[in-house]
Protein backbone atom coordinates (compact mmCIF):
# COMPACT_ATOMS: atom_id res chain seq x y z
CA UNK A 1 0.00 0.00 0.00
CA UNK A 2 1.41 3.34 -1.00
CA UNK A 3 1.14 5.63 1.97
CA UNK A 4 4.14 7.85 1.48
CA UNK A 5 3.07 9.12 -1.90
CA UNK A 6 3.15 12.81 -2.53
CA UNK A 7 2.29 15.39 -5.07
CA UNK A 8 5.83 15.60 -6.28
CA UNK A 9 5.80 12.09 -7.54
CA UNK A 10 2.71 13.11 -9.45
CA UNK A 11 4.83 15.79 -11.06
CA UNK A 12 7.74 13.57 -11.81
CA UNK A 13 6.91 12.81 -15.38
CA UNK A 14 6.65 16.51 -16.15
CA UNK A 15 10.01 17.15 -14.52
CA UNK A 16 11.57 14.26 -16.37
CA UNK A 17 10.16 15.47 -19.65
CA UNK A 18 11.62 18.90 -19.12
CA UNK A 19 14.92 17.51 -17.92
CA UNK A 20 15.10 15.31 -20.96
CA UNK A 21 14.40 18.13 -23.35
CA UNK A 22 16.12 21.14 -21.88
CA UNK A 23 19.73 20.01 -21.55
CA UNK A 24 19.68 19.45 -25.26
CA UNK A 25 18.65 23.01 -25.95
CA UNK A 26 21.39 24.42 -23.74
CA UNK A 27 23.05 25.88 -26.76
CA UNK A 28 20.64 26.62 -29.53
CA UNK A 29 23.25 26.74 -32.28
CA UNK A 30 24.86 23.33 -31.77
CA UNK A 31 23.41 19.97 -30.82
CA UNK A 32 25.25 18.21 -27.98
CA UNK A 33 27.57 15.28 -28.60
CA UNK A 34 26.42 11.67 -28.74
CA UNK A 35 26.44 10.24 -25.28
CA UNK A 36 25.26 7.33 -23.14
CA UNK A 37 24.90 7.32 -19.34
CA UNK A 38 24.12 4.43 -17.01
CA UNK A 39 23.32 5.46 -13.44
CA UNK A 40 22.55 3.63 -10.23
CA UNK A 41 20.75 5.73 -7.62
CA UNK A 42 19.96 5.08 -3.99
CA UNK A 43 18.07 7.25 -1.50
CA UNK A 44 17.84 6.21 2.13
CA UNK A 45 16.21 8.25 4.88
CA UNK A 46 13.12 8.64 7.05
CA UNK A 47 12.35 4.91 6.85
CA UNK A 48 12.32 4.97 3.04
CA UNK A 49 14.75 3.32 0.64
CA UNK A 50 14.45 4.04 -3.08
CA UNK A 51 16.93 2.66 -5.58
CA UNK A 52 17.19 1.72 -9.21
CA UNK A 53 18.83 2.43 -12.53
CA UNK A 54 18.54 5.23 -15.05
CA UNK A 55 19.86 4.92 -18.59
CA UNK A 56 20.07 7.89 -20.95
CA UNK A 57 21.19 7.77 -24.58
CA UNK A 58 21.52 10.73 -26.98
CA UNK A 59 22.32 10.40 -30.65
CA UNK A 60 22.38 13.06 -33.35
CA UNK A 61 22.03 12.69 -37.08
CA UNK A 62 23.35 14.96 -39.82
CA UNK A 63 24.10 17.63 -37.16
CA UNK A 64 20.45 18.70 -37.47
CA UNK A 65 18.43 16.06 -35.66
CA UNK A 66 18.86 14.37 -32.30
CA UNK A 67 17.03 11.64 -30.46
CA UNK A 68 17.13 11.11 -26.70
CA UNK A 69 15.79 8.08 -24.84
CA UNK A 70 15.67 7.51 -21.09
CA UNK A 71 14.60 4.62 -18.92
CA UNK A 72 14.28 5.26 -15.20
CA UNK A 73 13.19 2.96 -12.40
CA UNK A 74 12.39 3.43 -8.72
CA UNK A 75 12.24 0.40 -6.44
CA UNK A 76 10.69 1.60 -3.21
CA UNK A 77 10.65 0.07 0.26
CA UNK A 78 8.81 2.31 2.68
CA UNK A 79 8.11 2.35 6.37
CA UNK A 80 7.99 6.15 6.60
CA UNK A 81 6.57 8.05 9.55
CA UNK A 82 3.25 8.36 7.66
CA UNK A 83 3.10 4.59 7.25
CA UNK A 84 3.89 4.04 10.92
CA UNK A 85 1.35 6.58 12.18
CA UNK A 86 -1.37 5.04 10.03
CA UNK A 87 -0.68 1.65 11.57
CA UNK A 88 0.12 0.10 8.18
CA UNK A 89 3.12 -2.14 7.63
CA UNK A 90 6.12 -1.60 5.37
CA UNK A 91 5.31 -1.78 1.67
CA UNK A 92 7.25 -2.28 -1.54
CA UNK A 93 6.47 -0.99 -4.99
CA UNK A 94 8.07 -0.15 -8.31
CA UNK A 95 7.80 2.69 -10.81
CA UNK A 96 8.96 2.51 -14.41
CA UNK A 97 9.37 5.52 -16.62
CA UNK A 98 10.17 5.83 -20.30
CA UNK A 99 10.97 9.07 -22.11
CA UNK A 100 11.63 9.84 -25.73
CA UNK A 101 12.79 13.20 -27.06
CA UNK A 102 13.38 14.58 -30.51
CA UNK A 103 15.22 17.75 -31.59
CA UNK A 104 15.58 19.70 -34.75
CA UNK A 105 18.22 22.39 -35.25
CA UNK A 106 17.56 25.01 -37.89
CA UNK A 107 19.98 27.91 -38.08
CA UNK A 108 20.25 29.29 -34.58
CA UNK A 109 16.97 27.83 -33.40
CA UNK A 110 16.47 24.43 -31.81
CA UNK A 111 13.01 22.88 -31.55
CA UNK A 112 12.35 19.96 -29.25
CA UNK A 113 9.52 17.57 -28.58
CA UNK A 114 9.39 14.93 -25.84
CA UNK A 115 7.02 12.40 -24.40
CA UNK A 116 7.23 10.67 -21.02
CA UNK A 117 5.23 7.81 -19.58
CA UNK A 118 5.43 6.75 -15.93
CA UNK A 119 3.64 3.71 -14.54
CA UNK A 120 3.18 2.02 -11.21
CA UNK A 121 0.49 -0.23 -9.87
CA UNK A 122 -1.76 2.62 -8.74
CA UNK A 123 -0.55 5.65 -10.70
CA UNK A 124 -0.05 6.52 -14.33
CA UNK A 125 1.34 9.76 -15.76
CA UNK A 126 1.85 10.92 -19.32
CA UNK A 127 3.48 14.17 -20.37
CA UNK A 128 4.16 15.78 -23.71
CA UNK A 129 6.49 18.79 -24.02
CA UNK A 130 7.38 21.25 -26.72
CA UNK A 131 10.13 23.82 -26.54
CA UNK A 132 12.42 25.99 -28.57
CA UNK A 133 15.56 27.99 -27.97
CA UNK A 134 17.36 30.62 -29.98
CA UNK A 135 20.81 32.18 -29.90
CA UNK A 136 20.85 35.95 -30.26
CA UNK A 137 23.17 38.96 -30.24
CA UNK A 138 26.30 37.28 -31.55
CA UNK A 139 25.46 34.17 -29.54
CA UNK A 140 25.89 36.04 -26.25
CA UNK A 141 22.27 35.42 -25.37
CA UNK A 142 20.15 32.29 -25.54
CA UNK A 143 16.42 32.49 -24.99
CA UNK A 144 14.23 29.46 -24.51
CA UNK A 145 10.58 28.75 -23.98
CA UNK A 146 8.56 25.62 -23.51
CA UNK A 147 5.18 24.16 -22.82
CA UNK A 148 4.19 20.83 -21.26
CA UNK A 149 0.87 19.11 -21.00
CA UNK A 150 0.36 16.26 -18.54
CA UNK A 151 -2.45 13.81 -17.88
CA UNK A 152 -2.37 11.55 -14.83
CA UNK A 153 -4.56 8.79 -13.49
CA UNK A 154 -4.69 8.33 -9.73
CA UNK A 155 -5.81 4.93 -8.44
CA UNK A 156 -6.09 3.27 -5.05
CA UNK A 157 -4.70 -0.20 -4.53
CA UNK A 158 -7.28 -0.92 -1.82
CA UNK A 159 -10.24 0.17 -3.95
CA UNK A 160 -10.26 -1.09 -7.56
CA UNK A 161 -13.18 1.18 -8.46
CA UNK A 162 -11.25 4.34 -7.52
CA UNK A 163 -9.81 6.33 -10.43
CA UNK A 164 -9.34 10.08 -10.67
CA UNK A 165 -7.71 12.37 -13.23
CA UNK A 166 -5.26 15.24 -13.05
CA UNK A 167 -4.56 17.67 -15.89
CA UNK A 168 -1.37 19.71 -15.90
CA UNK A 169 -0.02 22.62 -17.87
CA UNK A 170 3.45 24.07 -17.60
CA UNK A 171 4.82 27.20 -19.30
CA UNK A 172 8.53 28.02 -19.19
CA UNK A 173 10.70 30.87 -20.42
CA UNK A 174 14.39 31.37 -19.87
CA UNK A 175 17.30 33.53 -20.88
CA UNK A 176 20.99 32.91 -20.45
CA UNK A 177 23.50 35.64 -20.95
CA UNK A 178 27.27 35.70 -21.36
CA UNK A 179 28.30 38.66 -19.23
CA UNK A 180 32.11 38.48 -19.39
CA UNK A 181 34.78 36.13 -20.71
CA UNK A 182 34.41 34.06 -17.54
CA UNK A 183 30.89 34.69 -16.26
CA UNK A 184 27.54 33.48 -17.51
CA UNK A 185 24.16 34.01 -15.86
CA UNK A 186 20.66 32.73 -16.49
CA UNK A 187 17.12 33.45 -15.44
CA UNK A 188 14.29 30.94 -15.72
CA UNK A 189 10.59 31.37 -15.07
CA UNK A 190 7.96 28.64 -14.89
CA UNK A 191 4.22 28.61 -14.26
CA UNK A 192 2.54 25.27 -13.56
CA UNK A 193 -1.19 24.69 -13.21
CA UNK A 194 -2.80 21.48 -11.97
CA UNK A 195 -6.44 20.56 -11.95
CA UNK A 196 -8.00 17.37 -10.61
CA UNK A 197 -7.48 15.01 -7.69
CA UNK A 198 -4.38 16.52 -6.14
CA UNK A 199 -4.21 14.78 -2.79
CA UNK A 200 -2.85 11.40 -1.94
CA UNK A 201 -5.71 8.90 -1.63
CA UNK A 202 -3.85 7.13 1.18
CA UNK A 203 -2.81 10.05 3.36
CA UNK A 204 -4.70 11.33 6.40
CA UNK A 205 -4.90 14.48 8.44
CA UNK A 206 -5.34 14.14 12.20
CA UNK A 207 -7.63 15.85 14.68
CA UNK A 208 -7.99 15.81 18.46
CA UNK A 209 -10.00 12.89 19.79
CA UNK A 210 -13.12 14.53 21.31
CA UNK A 211 -13.19 11.81 23.97
CA UNK A 212 -9.55 12.12 24.99
CA UNK A 213 -7.67 15.28 24.05
CA UNK A 214 -4.31 13.56 24.57
CA UNK A 215 -5.08 11.34 21.56
CA UNK A 216 -5.81 11.94 17.89
CA UNK A 217 -8.00 10.41 15.18
CA UNK A 218 -7.12 10.12 11.47
CA UNK A 219 -9.37 11.15 8.57
CA UNK A 220 -8.77 11.33 4.83
CA UNK A 221 -7.19 14.54 3.56
CA UNK A 222 -9.18 16.95 1.38
CA UNK A 223 -7.28 19.19 -1.06
CA UNK A 224 -8.41 21.93 -3.43
CA UNK A 225 -8.88 20.72 -7.00
CA UNK A 226 -6.62 23.36 -8.51
CA UNK A 227 -3.12 24.66 -7.90
CA UNK A 228 -1.06 27.22 -9.78
CA UNK A 229 2.56 27.89 -8.94
CA UNK A 230 5.13 30.45 -10.03
CA UNK A 231 8.87 29.99 -9.79
CA UNK A 232 11.70 32.25 -10.87
CA UNK A 233 15.35 31.25 -10.65
CA UNK A 234 18.62 33.11 -11.11
CA UNK A 235 21.82 31.16 -11.66
CA UNK A 236 25.41 32.01 -12.43
CA UNK A 237 28.68 30.25 -13.21
CA UNK A 238 32.07 31.85 -12.88
CA UNK A 239 35.37 30.52 -14.23
CA UNK A 240 38.22 31.08 -11.78
CA UNK A 241 41.67 32.06 -13.11
CA UNK A 242 43.32 28.78 -12.03
CA UNK A 243 40.77 26.63 -13.94
CA UNK A 244 38.03 25.91 -11.46
CA UNK A 245 34.39 26.93 -11.38
CA UNK A 246 32.17 28.41 -8.73
CA UNK A 247 28.43 28.40 -9.32
CA UNK A 248 25.38 29.56 -7.43
CA UNK A 249 21.67 30.08 -7.70
CA UNK A 250 18.53 31.33 -6.03
CA UNK A 251 14.93 30.35 -6.69
CA UNK A 252 11.82 32.09 -5.41
CA UNK A 253 8.57 30.15 -5.38
CA UNK A 254 4.93 30.96 -4.59
CA UNK A 255 1.65 29.19 -5.29
CA UNK A 256 -2.10 29.54 -4.83
CA UNK A 257 -1.93 27.29 -1.76
CA UNK A 258 0.10 30.10 -0.12
CA UNK A 259 3.31 28.11 -0.03
CA UNK A 260 6.33 30.38 -0.33
CA UNK A 261 9.79 28.94 -0.70
CA UNK A 262 13.40 30.01 -1.17
CA UNK A 263 16.19 27.82 -2.50
CA UNK A 264 19.87 28.79 -2.34
CA UNK A 265 22.71 26.85 -3.89
CA UNK A 266 26.47 27.31 -3.99
CA UNK A 267 28.95 24.91 -5.54
CA UNK A 268 32.59 24.55 -6.47
CA UNK A 269 34.21 22.36 -9.14
CA UNK A 270 37.93 21.67 -9.05
CA UNK A 271 39.92 19.59 -11.54
CA UNK A 272 43.00 17.68 -10.43
CA UNK A 273 45.56 16.88 -13.08
CA UNK A 274 44.07 15.70 -16.34
CA UNK A 275 41.65 13.04 -15.24
CA UNK A 276 40.01 13.92 -11.93
CA UNK A 277 37.28 16.44 -11.17
CA UNK A 278 36.02 17.07 -7.63
CA UNK A 279 32.82 18.88 -6.73
CA UNK A 280 31.35 20.23 -3.49
CA UNK A 281 27.96 21.86 -3.11
CA UNK A 282 25.70 23.20 -0.40
CA UNK A 283 21.99 23.77 -0.90
CA UNK A 284 19.54 25.39 1.52
CA UNK A 285 15.78 25.22 1.12
CA UNK A 286 13.06 26.83 3.23
CA UNK A 287 9.28 26.97 2.82
CA UNK A 288 6.19 28.27 4.62
CA UNK A 289 3.20 25.98 4.95
CA UNK A 290 0.13 25.73 2.75
CA UNK A 291 -2.85 27.63 4.12
CA UNK A 292 -4.88 24.44 4.67
CA UNK A 293 -2.05 22.53 6.36
CA UNK A 294 -2.16 21.73 10.06
CA UNK A 295 -0.27 19.19 12.11
CA UNK A 296 -3.31 18.69 14.35
CA UNK A 297 -6.81 19.97 13.58
CA UNK A 298 -9.15 20.81 16.46
CA UNK A 299 -12.02 18.70 15.14
CA UNK A 300 -13.15 16.61 12.20
CA UNK A 301 -14.21 18.59 9.09
CA UNK A 302 -12.92 21.75 10.72
CA UNK A 303 -12.55 23.48 7.34
CA UNK A 304 -13.14 22.83 3.64
CA UNK A 305 -9.58 21.71 2.90
CA UNK A 306 -7.34 19.83 5.31
CA UNK A 307 -3.85 18.44 4.80
CA UNK A 308 -1.10 16.96 6.92
CA UNK A 309 1.42 16.22 4.24
CA UNK A 310 4.79 17.23 5.70
CA UNK A 311 5.81 18.49 2.26
CA UNK A 312 3.17 21.20 2.73
CA UNK A 313 4.39 22.15 6.23
CA UNK A 314 6.86 24.83 7.29
CA UNK A 315 10.33 23.31 7.15
CA UNK A 316 13.86 23.70 5.93
CA UNK A 317 16.43 21.36 4.51
CA UNK A 318 20.18 21.58 4.17
CA UNK A 319 21.99 19.45 1.62
CA UNK A 320 25.72 18.86 1.31
CA UNK A 321 27.35 17.21 -1.67
CA UNK A 322 30.74 15.80 -2.46
CA UNK A 323 31.48 14.16 -5.76
CA UNK A 324 34.32 12.86 -7.87
CA UNK A 325 34.64 12.09 -11.57
CA UNK A 326 37.41 10.20 -13.30
CA UNK A 327 37.85 10.43 -17.06
CA UNK A 328 39.14 7.47 -19.02
CA UNK A 329 39.95 6.89 -22.69
CA UNK A 330 40.60 10.61 -23.09
CA UNK A 331 42.28 10.06 -26.42
CA UNK A 332 39.61 7.66 -27.61
CA UNK A 333 39.25 3.91 -27.69
CA UNK A 334 37.55 2.19 -30.61
CA UNK A 335 34.19 3.96 -31.09
CA UNK A 336 34.44 5.77 -27.73
CA UNK A 337 35.71 9.36 -27.83
CA UNK A 338 36.02 9.52 -24.04
CA UNK A 339 34.38 8.23 -20.91
CA UNK A 340 33.94 9.01 -17.21
CA UNK A 341 33.17 7.22 -13.97
CA UNK A 342 31.34 9.34 -11.40
CA UNK A 343 30.40 9.01 -7.74
CA UNK A 344 28.26 11.62 -5.94
CA UNK A 345 27.15 11.60 -2.33
CA UNK A 346 24.54 13.99 -0.92
CA UNK A 347 23.57 14.30 2.72
CA UNK A 348 20.23 16.06 3.32
CA UNK A 349 18.93 17.17 6.73
CA UNK A 350 15.20 17.94 7.00
CA UNK A 351 13.88 19.92 9.96
CA UNK A 352 10.14 20.50 10.34
CA UNK A 353 8.70 23.46 12.23
CA UNK A 354 5.06 22.32 12.46
CA UNK A 355 5.06 18.61 11.78
CA UNK A 356 5.28 16.56 14.95
CA UNK A 357 6.31 12.98 15.52
CA UNK A 358 2.81 11.55 16.02
CA UNK A 359 4.22 8.10 16.81
CA UNK A 360 5.00 9.44 20.28
CA UNK A 361 1.38 10.11 21.28
CA UNK A 362 0.38 6.63 20.13
CA UNK A 363 2.53 5.11 22.86
CA UNK A 364 1.03 4.12 26.20
CA UNK A 365 0.97 7.06 28.66
CA UNK A 366 3.15 5.00 30.97
CA UNK A 367 5.89 4.79 28.32
CA UNK A 368 8.80 7.13 29.15
CA UNK A 369 8.82 8.37 25.55
CA UNK A 370 5.14 9.30 25.58
CA UNK A 371 3.85 12.83 24.93
CA UNK A 372 0.22 13.83 24.33
CA UNK A 373 -1.04 14.81 20.86
CA UNK A 374 0.13 18.30 19.95
CA UNK A 375 3.08 18.14 22.36
CA UNK A 376 5.20 15.58 20.54
CA UNK A 377 8.73 16.55 19.51
CA UNK A 378 9.06 18.15 16.07
CA UNK A 379 10.01 15.68 13.38
CA UNK A 380 13.39 15.70 11.64
CA UNK A 381 15.41 13.22 9.67
CA UNK A 382 18.50 12.86 7.53
CA UNK A 383 18.86 11.17 4.16
CA UNK A 384 21.82 9.74 2.26
CA UNK A 385 21.72 9.92 -1.52
CA UNK A 386 24.25 8.06 -3.63
CA UNK A 387 24.69 8.19 -7.39
CA UNK A 388 27.21 6.06 -9.26
CA UNK A 389 27.28 6.39 -13.02
CA UNK A 390 29.34 5.76 -16.12
CA UNK A 391 29.21 8.08 -19.12
CA UNK A 392 30.65 7.54 -22.57
CA UNK A 393 30.77 9.94 -25.50
CA UNK A 394 30.83 8.37 -28.93
CA UNK B 1 -8.26 25.48 -24.81
CA UNK B 2 -6.53 24.29 -27.98
CA UNK B 3 -7.15 27.68 -29.53
CA UNK B 4 -5.58 29.35 -26.51
CA UNK B 5 -2.50 27.16 -26.73
CA UNK B 6 -2.20 27.83 -30.46
CA UNK B 7 -2.28 31.58 -29.79
CA UNK B 8 0.46 31.27 -27.17
CA UNK B 9 2.67 29.16 -29.44
CA UNK B 10 2.14 31.60 -32.30
CA UNK B 11 3.06 34.49 -29.99
CA UNK B 12 6.22 32.68 -28.88
CA UNK B 13 7.30 31.99 -32.45
CA UNK B 14 6.59 35.61 -33.40
CA UNK B 15 8.65 36.81 -30.44
CA UNK B 16 11.62 34.67 -31.42
CA UNK B 17 11.35 35.79 -35.03
CA UNK B 18 11.26 39.41 -33.92
CA UNK B 19 14.29 39.05 -31.69
CA UNK B 20 16.19 37.32 -34.48
CA UNK B 21 16.18 40.59 -36.33
CA UNK B 22 18.36 42.02 -33.56
CA UNK B 23 21.05 39.40 -34.16
CA UNK B 24 23.60 41.84 -35.60
CA UNK B 25 24.41 43.54 -32.28
CA UNK B 26 28.19 43.66 -31.78
CA UNK B 27 29.15 40.97 -29.21
CA UNK B 28 31.26 42.37 -26.36
CA UNK B 29 32.81 38.94 -25.73
CA UNK B 30 34.31 37.90 -29.07
CA UNK B 31 34.08 34.31 -30.25
CA UNK B 32 37.86 33.88 -29.78
CA UNK B 33 37.53 35.06 -26.16
CA UNK B 34 35.22 32.26 -25.12
CA UNK B 35 37.63 29.45 -24.34
CA UNK B 36 36.85 29.69 -20.62
CA UNK B 37 33.12 29.65 -21.25
CA UNK B 38 33.59 26.65 -23.53
CA UNK B 39 35.56 24.69 -20.91
CA UNK B 40 33.72 21.47 -19.95
CA UNK B 41 33.78 22.64 -16.30
CA UNK B 42 31.46 25.51 -17.32
CA UNK B 43 28.82 23.23 -18.81
CA UNK B 44 25.43 24.27 -17.50
CA UNK B 45 24.29 20.70 -17.09
CA UNK B 46 27.28 18.38 -17.45
CA UNK B 47 25.44 15.25 -16.28
CA UNK B 48 21.76 15.34 -17.31
CA UNK B 49 21.05 11.84 -16.01
CA UNK B 50 22.29 12.88 -12.57
CA UNK B 51 20.72 16.33 -12.39
CA UNK B 52 17.31 15.00 -13.46
CA UNK B 53 17.53 12.47 -10.64
CA UNK B 54 18.51 15.04 -8.00
CA UNK B 55 15.75 17.39 -9.15
CA UNK B 56 13.37 14.52 -8.54
CA UNK B 57 14.84 13.80 -5.09
CA UNK B 58 14.20 17.38 -3.97
CA UNK B 59 10.92 17.90 -5.77
CA UNK B 60 9.48 14.75 -4.21
CA UNK B 61 10.06 16.18 -0.73
CA UNK B 62 9.47 19.89 -1.15
CA UNK B 63 6.48 22.07 -1.93
CA UNK B 64 8.34 24.14 -4.51
CA UNK B 65 8.68 23.12 -8.14
CA UNK B 66 9.73 24.43 -11.52
CA UNK B 67 12.19 26.94 -13.02
CA UNK B 68 15.00 24.41 -12.94
CA UNK B 69 15.97 25.32 -16.46
CA UNK B 70 17.02 21.86 -17.47
CA UNK B 71 18.25 19.98 -14.51
CA UNK B 72 19.56 21.67 -11.44
CA UNK B 73 21.96 24.18 -12.88
CA UNK B 74 19.28 26.33 -14.33
CA UNK B 75 21.64 27.95 -16.77
CA UNK B 76 20.46 27.28 -20.30
CA UNK B 77 23.80 28.29 -21.63
CA UNK B 78 27.26 27.35 -22.85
Amino acid sequence: MSLARNKARILWSMVAGAALALPLVSSAGVLPDDRADALYHRYEGGGVTIQGPSVLVRKKMAEKYAVTANYYQDMITSASIDVEVSGASQYKEERDQYSLGFEYLRGKTTYNLSYTNSEENDYEAQTASFGLSQDLFGDLTTISMGFSRGADKVRNSTDPSFERDIDRWSYRVGVSQILTKSFIAAMNLEVITDEGFLNNPYRSYRYIDPNDNRRFILAQEIYPRTRTSNAVALNGRYFLPYRAVVYGGYRFFTDTWRIRADTFELGYIHPIKQQWTLEARVRYYQQDNAEFYSDLFGRVNQQNFMARDKELSTFNSMAFRIGASYEFAQTGWRFVKKGSVNLFYDRIEFKYDDFRDARVSKLLPTDPGYAPAGSEPLYEFGANVIQAFVSIWF
Amino acid sequence: MIKGIAVKVAAAVALVSGLSACGNIEPWVKPYERQQLADPLMAANPNPVSSAYMDHVFEAREGARGALGGGGGGCGCN
